[in-house]
């Protein structure tokens, strides 16, 4: 059809000729001088257009390909469907106006389409011409490369390997709400627990720099990127390579007892060599309680002469203050004092001579929480009288100077016996549907707990231990997001010991800090002995009993005001994010 | 009759040659597959002359002419109109003419009685247009295009004009004509009848691309096979009333 302008006819305004092809009379507006059927005879305005295209389907996931690289899912005869088909043409497209298009049904076995386009475009001058045609699309089935890399069981093309060669895991815990807090996992494909830590997989490469650069950011590493040649391609001059980033955290935590090698405690500012680790940022500061002195070590710093802990947090056994007498100098929060401290488990009161060697039990100790120490509160700190440690620099350390006790932190330990639940709880990157297959017993600890089996104990042991440290430190806590409890699904889980951070579990390995027993070897603990602490603790339950009336009143509760809502809404993304 | 023909691969052979009831110029092309196509129609009586005009092929386009006299442009030279005096019957007067719109061709369109001329030639031409040619002069134009040279094709018989010329136009112009006109199309559509038709009282010439059904218009119009124009004017009413009944 030609699209004629109407002009309503004055007297003898209209003019007829013959059409040149067949002589039919026509008016002879059109310019052209034809019948719109010779017109469209000698002209067709679909030349240069292809009537025939191939679209690429993908078998595995029953998607599209949509140029030049996307992978669309869209259903027969759906709008995207079309969109795809169009995009074929869409060139040719350009130099006519597109005025309708749609599907003729087709036998979807046929893996043919068919599309139906109407278009329009300007002949000769001011006549155009609208012309109809069938657009026949072959479906070329085949893989897209998300597929192929299914099939071939290669499925990322960087990974991360984080490791911590410590024994415990509060590092990956503390990682873990980092990186949620963060949303550092965004772009990971799969998470994956290995011995000492923990595998992220990406893939695409960039998204693996990322994540390097931010565990970078937050704490302490050293990198090595390695590559894997999985093929090449010699006429196109390309590879393809897998990437590995091994990322190896200081083994340093907080808390730790350091024993610096004597030179470096000089370069350091002249500290002195036995120092303890006050806090793990992406340096680490540490901190000489005797005299408050502090320094810093980066990364690098530390990579090129690394030292170890010379004793870790479950080395911490509990003190009972007798006597807080503060000697003058202030640093920030830190504040010097004299203190006289005994320990407080009854075992060894009765053992006195074994422990204390003879004299009453009292040992005088300088320390660096003479702010927050009062007469009679429990105080967790190294007996380094009893310790026996295989450590160069400690050997050299001059044993005269060595102080009988180094206190580190204050602890509730009644407060920790009342069954109160928390009002708080933490988010976790874990699948924790996949492990309720595995062991019905295995309780969701995030990327870390999953394992469950042996391990398990130690686990449960170091998320309690993290979530007194996130009590005990405002610092730590800003850092992280914590959220809402909500209070009947936690009266749920006390019920039925699975609880997440039920109070339960606190009864039974809350309080393995206390420690009866006294750890003699050099600092390398494993899951054994975790267990055994475990079981030592089970006796002293009974006298541990008589205190728990007390209430402290300076337990660092959390403000509500800190906690986030929504804990489940923001939970619901995590199975999205892994594909 | 009319009778097809290209020049060297143009169907515009009303470019390059000129008819009249008296004589026929024709341009110089590579070979003489043109002129003889003339020359096999007109060769018994009328003069067919190979001329260029001011060293140019277009002499159809430049030149305008009558049984009675031909004007040729400013442009001209001396040794052309020698040549085209020596070619032509002493009876055919020649006339160079001092003129802006020196495509005489396409500004006046004449048969040999009556001339239309573009509107905006100067007075001194008009003047010599009628004494030349002996003809009648009319400032007019055809379907609004000045260059009523191109736009229309007569004869004594009758004359065919631009396509989009309305009834009421084709009413006046034939009435200053006296032959009746019809609007048409020459070379499969195309508008521009001057450059697609040389015509005189016995035959006519056409591009090639000139369908079957054009040649019968034509034919009808200038009266070239016995028919009327009475019975062609018949036939199309007729078809007008089929087609819009």
């Amino acid at each position: 059809m030609v699209a004629m302008e109407y002009e309503p006819d004055a007297a003898g305004q209209e003019s007829y000729i013959l059409c040149a092809d067949c002589g039919t009379v026509i008016s002879s507006a059109n310019g052209a001088g034809l019948c719109v059927g010779c017109l469209r005879n000698t002209v067709d305005i679909t030349e240069g257009i292809p009537k025939e295209a191939t679209l690429n389907f993908c078998r595995g996931c029953e998607r599209f390909l949509s140029p030049p690289q996307t992978w669309v899912s869209a259903q027969p005869e759906s709008r995207e469907l079309l969109a795809i088909c169009l995009k074929k043409i869409a060139r040719p497209l350009m130099k006519v106006r597109l005025i309708d298009a749609s599907f003729i049904w087709t036998e979807p076995h046929s893996r043919r389409i068919k599309i139906k386009v109407t278009i329009q475009k300007e002949v000769l001058a001011n006549t155009v011409l609208q012309q109809t045609f069938e657009l026949l699309l072959v479906v070329h089935t085949g893989q897209c490369p998300q597929c192929t890399r299914l099939a071939a069981k290669n499925t990322w093309k960087a990974s991360v390997q984080v490791r911590q060669k410590v024994t415990h895991k509060r590092t990956f815990l503390w990682l873990e709400q980092l990186i949620l807090k963060h949303n550092a996992h965004k772009d990971t494909i799969n998470i994956n627990e290995k011995r000492d830590g923990l595998d992220f997989f990406y893939s695409e490469r960039n998204n693996a720099i990322k994540m390097v650069e931010f565990l970078a950011g937050v704490v302490p590493v050293r990198t090595k990127a390695s590559e894997q040649l999985i093929s090449s391609d010699t006429h196109s001059n390309t590879s393809n390579y897998k990437f590995t980033y091994s990322v190896e955290i200081v083994p340093v935590c907080k808390d730790d007892l350091v024993c610096l090698p004597k030179n470096q405690a000089k370069a350091w500012g002249n500290i002195s060599p036995l120092t303890i680790c006050s806090r793990v940022g992406n340096t680490i500061h540490l901190l000489d309680p005797m005299t408050l002195q502090q320094t810093d070590v980066t990364a690098p710093v530390y990579w090129r002469q690394p030292f170890d802990s010379l004793a870790t947090v479950t080395d911490l056994v509990e003190f009972i203050v007798l006597d807080v007498e503060p000697s003058g100098p202030v640093r920030g929060k830190y504040v010097l004092a004299d203190a006289q401290v005994t320990r407080s488990s009854s075992s060894s009161g009765n053992n006195m001579d074994e422990d204390g060697m003879g004299d009453d039990g009292i040992y005088h100790t300088r320390t660096h929480l003479g702010g927050i120490l009062q007469p009679g509160d429990t105080v967790l700190g190294y007996h380094l009288t009893n310790a026996n440690f295989n450590n160069d620099a400690f050997e050299s350390f001059n044993q005269d100077r060595l102080p009988d006790v180094i206190l580190v932190k204050k602890t509730y330990p009644n407060r920790r016996k009342k069954s109160k639940p928390r009002n708080w709880k933490l988010r976790s990157i874990a699948k924790e549907a996949e492990d309720v297959n595995e062991n019905s017993n295995t309780v969701g600890r995030g990327a870390l707990g999953r394992k469950g089996g042996v391990d398990q104990r130690n686990v449960e042991r170091d998320y309690e231990l993290f979530l007194r440290d996130l009590e005990e430190d405002k610092e730590m806590r800003a850092a992280i997001n914590l959220y809402k409890a909500d209070q009947q699904q936690q009266g749920d889980q006390d019920d039925d010991e699975d609880g997440d951070v039920g109070m339960g579990e606190t009864k039974k390995s809350g309080s393995g800090m206390k420690g009866g027993k006294r750890r003699t070897g050099n600092g390398n603990a494993n899951g054994g002995s975790g267990m055994q602490v475990d079981e030592d603790m089970g006796g002293d339950e009974g006298e541990g009993t008589d205190a728990d009336d007390e209430e402290e009143e300076d337990f660092p509760e959390i403000d509500i005001n800190e906690l986030l809502e929504h804990f489940e809404e923001m939970d619901m993304d995590d199975g999205e994010e892994v594909q | 009759m009319a009778v097809r023909t290209q020049f060297e691969n143009s169907t515009d052979i009303g470019v390059f040659s000129k008819l009249t009831n008296a004589y026929c110029l024709t341009a110089l092309a590579s070979s003489t597959n043109f002129y003889s196509v003339f020359e096999s129609e007109l060769a018994d009586v009328i003069p067919i002359v190979h001329t260029t005009i001011g060293g140019t092929r277009i002499v159809g386009r430049l030149t305008a002419g009558n049984r009675h006299g031909l004007l040729v442009p400013s442009t001209t030279t001396d040794q052309e109109l020698q040549h085209l005096r020596n070619s032509l019957p002493p009876s055919v007067a020649i006339q160079r003419i001092e003129e802006r719109l020196s495509a005489l061709g396409n500004v006046i369109a004449c048969n040999d009685y009556v001339a239309l001329v573009h509107p905006d030639i100067d007075r001194e031409t008009e003047e010599i247009i009628a004494d030349t040619l002996k003809v009648e002069v009319f400032r007019q134009t055809v379907a609004s295009n000045v260059l009523v040279g191109s736009y229309c094709a007569l004869s004594n018989q009758g004359g065919l004009v631009h396509p989009k010329t309305s009834r009421s136009e084709l009413d006046e112009l034939s009435s200053l004509l006296q032959v009746p006109l019809v609007a048409g199309t020459v070379n499969r559509g195309s508008e521009v009848i001057g450059a697609g038709l040389v015509v005189n009282d016995w035959c006519a010439f056409t591009g090639l691309d000139t369908t079957a059904t054009e040649i019968s218009v034509i034919e009808a119009t200038f009266r070239l096979q016995g028919q009327t124009s009475a019975a062609v004017i018949n036939e199309m009413r007729d078809s007008l009333i089929d087609h819009y009944a």
